[in-house]
């Protein structure tokens, strides 16, 4: 019992901690530029699928990854930016989420035309260690290591940097931040290619468990939604407690709850926590203003 | 075009004008005017929360649903189909006022994510309750009420429940109550400065537009006479989403015709059936860019481009 409880507990920590990626992503688009990403979660099959098609021509797999960030940085970052977010903002923030609505079923179903319906293999880390009857898979040490130095490098960027701290003062006034002299387009330019990176490692890290489906940022969207709301939606470190948080507790609920209700579990405690502590765990309040 | 008072005689000509083309047409265009119909009411409720409160739904799918299978379970049990009707929009209903209650007392995009998990949990519901809901299996055999059996007759009713609700809208567009929902649409700031309790009223409209969604499931089952829980996912909730985006959302024509893109676009894409949702999804995106008030705007500026004035004429968003 012990020993599948901390496997459960290692496993959940590792999916939740690649949920962790994809929420900061969505928080720091939301934060920096009134983004709010409803396609993020295919934003992360379109790299895996890139790094799939790479692979196949005989690269190998970090090459395919390099590959996938700049083809990420490119197309789920400037052109994303350029020629959806750029011209829709300033109709508003709902037109803006409605058009990334629509930009999730032509990722979709560009892919399921492109690659077909079935769920492609990726691939991962296999074997272990044993400790007396507890196994601990180097799929999750290598997924929490990963997480764990990109969200580190990410956090030192931010707060440690000039160009960090120019994103974050463009986040929070671009009126100020301009008169400082800050370049806030460009500034918000980066949060989109910060963005397109974080979703890319996100590919490489869920790919070998989730495999790679037309379909599956369905149900990855869902999740880092959760994980960014249950975190705090007005704070990029939220995300990572919400991540991990979530991750653990589906991971929990699905090995000793019904199956059937898996899905259900994020979008469960993401009601719970609108209804009762709808800043999130680390967010401060923000209520309606006029 | 955003005026409702000048645009009900329209909205009503082309009820009768589709009612009568339906009437000397085949079967499935018959299906394909009563599918518009029924669509047309969910959007129209839509319309309410997205238009004029200004707030996201993804759970409009799920309000359709509760109002099928509402109609779908209690016709068996010789519950009048006006009652099952009733039933499934008050359902909806409630439902909207206990999410939106908490969703809107902060501000953001809370309403969109509550709807999304509510659109999440309905779904699986719907597909794993069994025992009441039939689970995949889905429901067959739905009766029509007497004496609308015959397609013909079942588009008429459902047209005339379309018109039902049209005038409902006006009428309520054109209330108290109305006004306050349109001065939301134009500016909430100031709406709230002229003593407008804009959260009271932005739940009110999104409650409203819920029921509609249940009024349209009503309507929705008897139709096919069979339903299933794939039928009421996450997709229609984009899909009348889209609807409302493409007609023009905040204008009391847009559902109409967004309803009516939606629902003539696959059969004239026929050819393309695998790259349909690709190419629509395009369409919405080229839409948002360039006529973010939707086809109503592009025909309001057709119109005002004709129209000779001495000042140009701007459409108001």
């Amino acid at each position: 019992m012990m020993s599948l409880f901390v496997q459960v507990l290692i496993s959940g920590l590792a999916i939740g901690a690649i949920y962790a990626l994809i929420a900061t992503g969505f928080s720091l688009l939301s934060q920096g530029s009134q983004t709010v990403n409803f396609a993020q979660g295919d934003f992360v099959v379109v790299p895996a699928f890139v790094m799939l098609a790479a692979n196949s021509y005989g690269l190998p797999i970090w090459a395919s990854f390099i590959v996938a960030l700049v083809v990420a940085a490119l197309v789920l970052g400037v052109l994303f930016k350029r020629l959806m977010v750029d011209p829709i903002l300033p109709h508003g923030a709902m037109q803006l989420s409605i058009a990334t609505m629509a930009l999730s079923i032509v990722l979709q179903n560009g892919m399921l035309n492109a690659g077909g319906a079935q769920a492609f293999p990726f691939p991962g880390i296999n074997g272990g260690l044993h400790f007396g009857n507890i196994f601990i898979d180097w799929q999750s040490v290598s997924i929490l290591l990963a997480a764990v130095v990109a969200v580190t490098a990410l956090n030192l960027f931010m707060g440690r940097t000039r160009i960090g701290r120019a994103i974050q003062a463009s986040a929070q006034g671009p009126q100020v931040a301009r008169l400082l002299g800050i370049n806030v387009a460009r500034m918000v330019l980066i949060t989109f290619v910060l963005n397109a990176a974080l979703v890319t490692l996100a590919a490489l890290l869920v790919s070998p468990i989730y495999l790679v489906k037309f379909d599956n940022g369905i149900g990855i969207g869902l999740a880092a939604f959760s994980a960014a709301i249950i975190g705090g939606f007005n704070q990029v470190r939220g995300a990572v407690v919400g991540g991990l948080l979530l991750g653990v507790v589906q991971n929990f609920a699905a090995t000793f709850g019904p199956t059937q209700y898996r899905d259900a579990v994020p979008m469960l405690l993401l009601i719970i926590f609108i209804l009762f502590r709808p800043q999130g765990l680390l967010g401060r309040a923000e209520e309606r203003r006029v | 075009m955003n005026q409702p008072h000048r645009v009900l005689p329209l909205a009503l000509v082309l009820l009768l004008v589709a009612g009568l083309a339906g009437s000397v047409l085949k079967p499935y265009p018959i299906y394909l005017i009563s599918l518009w119909a029924v669509y047309t009411i969910s959007a129209i409720g839509l319309n309410l929360t997205l238009g004029f409160a200004g707030q996201i739904s993804l759970a409009q799918a799920s309000f359709v649903g509760f109002g099928a299978y509402a109609t779908a379970l209690l016709l068996p049990h010789g519950v009048p189909f006006g009652f099952t009707l009733v039933i499934g929009a008050a359902i909806s209903f409630i439902l909207g006022v206990l999410l939106g209650f908490p969703a809107l007392r902060v501000q953001g995009h809370y309403l969109a994510f509550v709807t999304l998990a509510l659109a999440t949990i309905a779904f699986l519901v719907f597909r794993n309750e069994s025992w009441l809901t039939h689970g995949t299996a889905g429901i067959d055999k739905i009766a029509r009420p007497i004496p609308f059996t015959s397609d013909v007759a079942y588009m008429w009713l459902c047209l005339a429940a379309l018109a039902v609700v049209t005038l409902g809208v006006w009428w309520l567009l054109r209330s108290p109550w109305g006004r306050a929902f349109l001065a939301l649409r134009e500016n909430p700031v100031r709406a709230a400065s002229l003593g407008v309790d804009v959260r009271t009223y932005t739940l009110l409209a999104f409650a409203i537009g819920a029921g509609l969604g249940g009024v349209s499931g009503a309507l929705f089952a008897p139709l096919g006479q069979y339903i299933e829980p794939s039928e009421f996912a996450l997709p229609l909730s984009f899909s009348l989403l889209l609807m409302v985006v493409v007609g023009g959302s905040g204008s009391f024509l847009g559902p109409f015709l967004g309803a009516m893109v939606s629902v003539a676009l696959p059969e004239v894409l026929r050819s393309f059936q695998d790259y349909y949702l690709l190419i629509y999804g395009v369409i919405v995106i080229l839409l948002l860019v360039f006529s973010p008030d939707g086809i109503v705007g592009i025909i309001a500026r057709g119109v005002a481009r004709l129209r000779p004035t001495d000042a140009p004429v701007e459409p108001k968003p």
